[in-house]
């Protein structure tokens, strides 16, 4: 299938009278991984949150595995089962343990029964490294195996996009690596990716274009190569400064 | 013709315990039910839901119990409704006893973090597994201590219903003082015998509150 991934076309969003993204036009292939940077109140959470519509928006269109999020009807739905999302503070569900914090939605939402649901958790804790802390609570957890179990918890939905808004920001040094890392399995696995981060090595190593924001505008969209090796647009070069 | 306060006296008031127990069950309840549609109504997306339970809250909380169940009591016959000291002390308790646990139960929502109802929204889980899942688990441990603590003023507050002429555990007292004229003995033992329903569950709320603050903490 040629299908988009994702487009969204003139989106435009406020909070009150506050200007958060301003004629976002962005479209995402099957496969693609993208790395979305930007100075903090930019508007990349916004930005990613539109997708699976834990914002509304104001103006334009977003269009999800062919499916029209403003459209009505049971759409909004139809795309949160198939993009997941992965938080920076992780909102794992704390009076579950990991495996039920995996059960939960495919039990609820894509009504399979407990036993698959648990095999298909299982899986996906292999996956991301930590089957061993399967029945333990989120609180008993490091921030790093945290943020696996947040990355399991989505990918038991099977989706087909996924969301990371800044994964490795609450993150102590030490454990960034090992959820990088699985991140990048994902993506070696054709994983429809979009990250904010501002982990550059990361963004180098798996994005197949890098988009740069600021005050809710895309300023700057390329490859790794020429976003890092050329930038054309002030702002950026200043970023890249700020954080090498 | 004045009595003596003989154990037929004690075992009279003794006895009208089980009114007042079932009147705070009924209003406990019921309240429950409206408190957690009160709850869900003031934590709603919708703005007219949420104006219609604020109103219903501070009407219940801005004014006397007391006239609370004069209004309800009399509100009967108008309405058509015969005259049952039982039904209106029910229905009066009970309309109390949702906007306080409405109001409470609002609060330990309110507390659960936002990401958690997002993280459930991202998963595509409906309105309703959000809340009975994620939300109201979370909430329930939160609230369990004040809920405890309103079950105690509850208790406490159907005594009023003495007042509209129902025979729970202060008219029983009332009856037998009017017969034996020995109203601190009297009043004495209704006061002890309403320590003793209260007493174990305040001390079961604060028990439940330094749990849930070392839960907190750790
Ligand atoms: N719920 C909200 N209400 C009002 N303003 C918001 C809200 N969420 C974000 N904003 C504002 O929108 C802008 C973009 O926010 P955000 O997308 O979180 O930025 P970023 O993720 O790039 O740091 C910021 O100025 C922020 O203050
Ligand atoms: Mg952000």
């Amino acid at each position: 299938m040629t299908e988009h991934a994702i487009i969204m076309r003139a989106v435009n969003k406020y909070y009150g009278a506050f200007h958060a993204l301003t004629d976002i036009d962005l479209t995402v292939q099957p496969g693609e991984r993208i790395v979305i940077c930007g100075p903090s109140g930019s508007g990349k959470s916004t930005l990613i949150r539109t997708i699976n519509q834990l914002e509304a928006i104001e103006s334009g269109t977003i269009t999800v595995d062919g499916v029209e999020l403003t459209a009505g009807g049971d759409n909004v739905a139809k795309v949160r089962r198939d993009v997941g999302m992965v938080f920076q503070s992780f909102n794992l569900f704390p009076h579950m343990t990991v495996l039920e914090n995996c059960m939960l939605a495919p039990m609820k939402t894509r009504k399979v029964s407990r036993a698959e649901a648990k095999a298909t958790a299982q899986h996906y804790l292999e996956r991301v490294k930590i089957p061993e802390q399967a029945d333990k609570y989120p609180a008993q957890l490091s921030g790093g195996q945290q943020q696996r179990v947040a990355i399991a918890r989505a990918l038991c939905m099977k989706p087909r996009i996924m969301l990371f808004d800044e994964p490795t920001s609450a993150l102590d040094p030490e454990m960034v690596k090992e959820v990088l890392d699985t991140m990048i399995d994902l993506a070696r696995e054709g994983m429809t990716m979009l990250c904010v981060t501002h982990e550059m090595d990361f963004a180098r190593a798996v994005a197949d274009r890098v988009i740069f924001m600021n005050k809710g505008v895309i300023v700057e969209e390329n490859a790794p190569e020429a976003f890092f090796g050329n930038p054309t647009n002030d702002r950026l070069k200043n970023f890249l400064g700020q954080i090498a | 013709m004045i009595r003596e306060f003989t154990s037929a006296e004690l075992l009279f008031i003794v006895g009208a315990i089980r009114w007042t127990l079932i009147l705070s069950a009924i209003a406990f309840l019921g309240g429950a039910i409206g408190g957690l549609g009160i709850a869900l109504a003031r934590t709603s997306q919708g703005r007219a839901l949420r104006r219609v339970a604020a109103g219903f809250i501070q009407v219940f909380q801005g004014t006397p119990l007391l006239m609370q169940l004069f209004l309800v009591y009399f509100g009967l016959a108008v309405v058509g409704l015969p005259i049952n000291p039982l039904l209106a002390a029910a229905v009066a308790l009970t309309l109390h006893a949702s906007a306080y646990l409405g109001e409470i139960w609002r609060g330990a929502i309110q507390a659960v973090p936002q990401g958690q109802s997002e993280a459930a929204t991202a998963l595509a889980l409906s309105y309703s597994d959000r809340m009975r899942h994620v939300v109201l688990p979370q909430a329930m441990r939160l609230a369990v201590a004040p809920t405890v603590g309103f079950l105690v003023q509850l208790i406490k507050g159907t005594s009023l219903a003495s007042i509209i002429g129902f025979t729970e555990l202060t008219r029983a007292g009332q009856i037998i003082n009017n017969a034996t004229f020995k109203p601190f003995l009297v009043f004495g033992t209704v006061a002890a015998l309403y320590f003793m329903l209260c007493w174990p569950l305040s001390l079961l709320a604060r028990r439940m509150e330094t749990r849930m603050r070392r839960a907190i903490t750790r």
